[in-house]
């Protein structure tokens, strides 16, 4: 049996006295598409980031196809190519083009130049931003801004996608043309940790479903278990709670 | 021994009895005797040693030929030392005329009185040993390569530029103390002081201080010129004066400034 | 309306009443001598000249410097800690001496430990105690930008495989820079005036030919003519500094 892509054993993390994650095991194979629902503060946006070793971990060990990222003094930079990342609150540089925020980084940690010019265009074009390439971010609307910090994400060519509720800071109306980024991303086999609060989108694309509260992992499974039969008291209490 | 003294006394008598009929007669402290006051102590090259009894120095052989002029022999001239500020200020005075560089002016003449001037500071270059080592020379051909640097309010800038002409534009400065800082930081080669002054800067100022030369004093507009001071309201001004401008007159004084600032200081004028 | 009557009025006012004054008469004629201006206005803007060449050359230093003070006061890694008192230290040092200070100093006492010509010139020095007043100053002004980039804009780049190196580079001081375009006008206003202070160590820039135009003219009005030529300078440029000031707070509110 191969490596899963990426493999958490005992991952613990506090900040000062606030103990964040009180040892996570997960594991996610490759092209997966895994959901990590639960309520603001039950630690699904540090979980994603000690995924990418943006934030270090206190205990325990992250996997990367086999290979622990969270030794002390690990080159982090080479995992970051392949795992990209989207942030709530898209966190695109305001004075690129949407086109130079994509292009930056091929273009500075793969080296490329004109081969990733294509590539890119291609990608903006495939996300219906074409038109809006070269525009600045301040000239683009909150779903647009989001899916351009998702085509900087692929620009690197990464093989695992992390997405930390990039849906939440979005009016309603704009949530939708995100969503369909990330079906057409789950269409070509991208494997996918999705922090997030839309239930039903979760419930439709998702693989599994994680539940977190309170730094642990309360509960996981096939999303229409979690959704339909969740067997722990908190889950169901959860649920009530945002589907309501 | 014994003819000396005797030649002494002799030429004491005659000289007493010749002062009688003098305009100094009754007029010094002590009748008799003309008592002058140095520095304390008093500098090269205005008294050489310290020791104006010698005559040796500008100022001491001034002294000597200003006492003779006025029918004082050697012997009738004592000493006295005070330092520069108490003898500016007003009252009572232990001394008949007091010589150390008092340069004439209207506020200090207010509360002392002051004789003709005895000597008129010429403007004079001071420049390092190093510069003339390069061989810098007191002509204006050669002042005008040197780097020169002026003081911005006084007249030293109007000269350099309108006498000296020199090749590159001077660097200017607020002060005689940044002019020396300046030279000492090798930015200039040279600046024009009044004599006194440069004597001073290069021998106490500065470690390699050199004079090239000196301008003719009636070339300098508003110079420095230095009186003998008296007490205020002094019976024995006129006298003084009368005395100094005779010394003017025959070209004593001339020759006592040729031999003692000039030639003694190697100071030369400049062609 | 009310604005342009007043402002009629205080105009009025002063062109009125101040030639009523009694000493206007002499006043006029030490300040504003109107054939000392004609006649010295021309070698005081060749001496300006010379202040504007000394900002010239300066400038790129300043700013050369003070970036790298800036940046290697937040240097993060612990090794380099060194490097951080440094800059500290050298912030605190030369923002601390007046800059008239450090031009007698740096001026004078540089050259006096024993430099040929032409390297103990007081351009040189001079323009080096500038350099190293301004660019502390500098460097405070550009390191309080980078540290107003938020996080999640290091973080984005770092997570994209940036080096720390190329995160600075193409995302943290592009922003940082633009965004305190206006405090570093204000610093190039002050450094436009404070060339003059040059003059102490001998060149002569447009402050000392006008003093030395005034004990030679025994007149003022050289002074006022420098002032007027450096307002012509300084005033545009302060404008532009409020102009770019105004529309930052504007973009950001």
């Amino acid at each position: 049996m191969p490596d899963p892509r990426l493999q958490l054993r005992g991952v613990t993390k506090s900040f000062g006295e606030v103990s964040v994650l009180k040892g996570i095991d997960m594991e996610i194979a490759a092209g997966e598409m895994v959901c990590l629902i639960g309520a603001s503060g039950s630690g699904k946006s540090t979980l994603l980031r000690c995924m990418n070793g943006l934030e270090p971990v206190d205990d325990g060990e992250v996997f990367l196809d086999g290979v622990d990222i969270a030794e002390p003094g690990f080159d982090l930079s080479t995992i970051r190519q392949r795992i990209g990342i989207v942030f709530q609150s898209f966190n695109l540089f305001p004075h690129m083009t949407a086109f130079d925020n994509a292009a930056l980084a091929p273009r500075r940690v793969l080296g490329e130049a004109d081969s990733a010019k294509a590539r890119i265009t291609g990608l903006f074009e495939r996300f219906a931003l074409g038109d809006h390439m070269h525009k600045y971010p301040d000239q683009l609307s909150g779903g647009q801004q989001q899916r351009v910090a998702v085509i900087r994400a692929l620009a690197m060519k990464p093989n695992t996608m992390l997405l930390d509720e990039i849906t939440s800071a979005l009016d309603p109306e704009l949530v939708g043309e995100v969503l369909d980024v990330l079906r057409q991303l789950r269409d070509d086999g991208m494997t996918m940790v999705l922090a997030t609060h839309e239930m039903s989108f979760a419930r439709e694309v998702a693989d599994r479903v994680v539940f977190m509260d309170q730094g642990v992992i309360a509960e996981e499974g096939r999303p229409e278990q979690i959704f339909s039969a969740p067997q722990q008291a908190r889950t169901q209490q959860f649920l009530a709670s945002v589907l309501r | 021994m014994k003819t000396l003294i005797t030649a002494a006394a002799l030429s004491f008598a005659a000289t007493s009895a010749f002062a009688a009929g003098h305009c100094a007669a009754g007029k010094t402290l002590t009748d008799g005797t003309l008592t002058i006051a140095t520095g304390n102590p008093a500098y090269y090259p205005w008294v050489i040693d310290d020791a104006p009894e010698a005559g040796k120095g500008f100022e001491a052989a001034v002294a000597y030929a200003l006492a003779a002029e006025m029918g004082f022999d050697a012997e009738a001239v004592t000493w006295v030392r005070t330092s520069f500020d108490e003898a500016i200020q007003p009252g009572a005075k232990n001394f008949d005329l007091n010589m150390q560089q008092y340069s004439i002016t209207p506020e200090r003449d207010k509360v002392i009185d002051f004789s003709a001037p005895y000597y008129t500071a010429p403007q004079a270059v001071l420049t390092t040993t190093a510069v003339v080592e390069a061989g810098a020379m007191p002509t204006l051909d050669s002042l005008k390569t040197l780097k020169w640097g002026v003081v911005a309010s006084t007249t030293a800038l109007p000269v350099v530029m309108e006498q000296i002409q020199p090749d590159q534009s001077p660097l200017v400065y607020d002060d005689n103390a940044n002019v020396v800082e300046a030279m000492k930081a090798g930015q200039i080669d040279a600046a024009l002081f009044d004599l006194p002054s440069a004597l001073f800067t290069s021998a106490v100022l500065m470690e390699n201080g050199a004079l090239l030369g000196q301008f003719d004093p009636a070339a300098a507009e508003n110079p420095d010129q230095f009186g003998a001071l008296m007490p205020e309201g002094s019976a024995l001004k006129a006298c003084v004066d009368e005395a100094l401008a005779a010394m003017t007159e025959n070209g004593t004084l001339a020759a006592i400034e040729a031999e003692w600032l000039q030639e003694a200081t190697g100071v030369p004028l400049i062609k | 309306m009310i604005a342009a009557v007043s402002t009629i009025a205080v105009v009025l006012a002063v062109v009125v009443l101040v030639p009523m004054a009694p000493g206007w008469e002499a006043v006029k004629k030490s300040f504003f001598d109107g054939e000392t201006f004609v006649r010295t206005f021309p070698t005081l803007l060749r001496a300006f000249l010379l202040d504007v060449a000394i900002f010239a050359w300066s400038v790129p230093m300043i700013f050369a410097l003070g970036l790298a003070i800036a940046l290697s006061r937040g240097a993060r890694s612990p090794a380099l800690f060194p490097l951080r008192v440094f800059g500290a230290v050298y912030v605190d040092l030369f923002r601390g001496i007046p800059v008239v200070l450090l031009v007698y100093l740096v001026g004078f006492g540089i050259p006096g430990l024993g430099l040929p010509r032409p390297w103990n010139s007081p351009y040189i020095w001079g323009t080096v105690a500038l350099v190293l007043t301004y660019s502390a100053y500098v460097a405070e002004v550009l390191r309080s930008g980078i540290e107003s980039i938020h996080a999640s804009q290091r973080n984005a780049a770092i997570c994209l495989g940036l080096s720390e190196r190329d995160t600075m580079r193409y995302v943290i001081l592009p922003q940082a820079i633009r965004r305190v375009v206006p405090a570093n006008m204000n610093m190039l206003v002050a450094l436009q005036k404070d060339v003059a202070l040059l003059s102490f160590i001998g060149p002569v820039e447009i402050l000392r030919q006008a003093g030395i135009f005034k004990s030679l003219l025994a007149n003022f009005t050289p002074y006022v003519v420098a002032a007027i030529i450096f307002l012509c300078v300084t005033v545009p440029a302060t404008r532009y500094a409020d102009y770019l000031l105004n529309r930052d707070r504007n973009a950001r509110s």
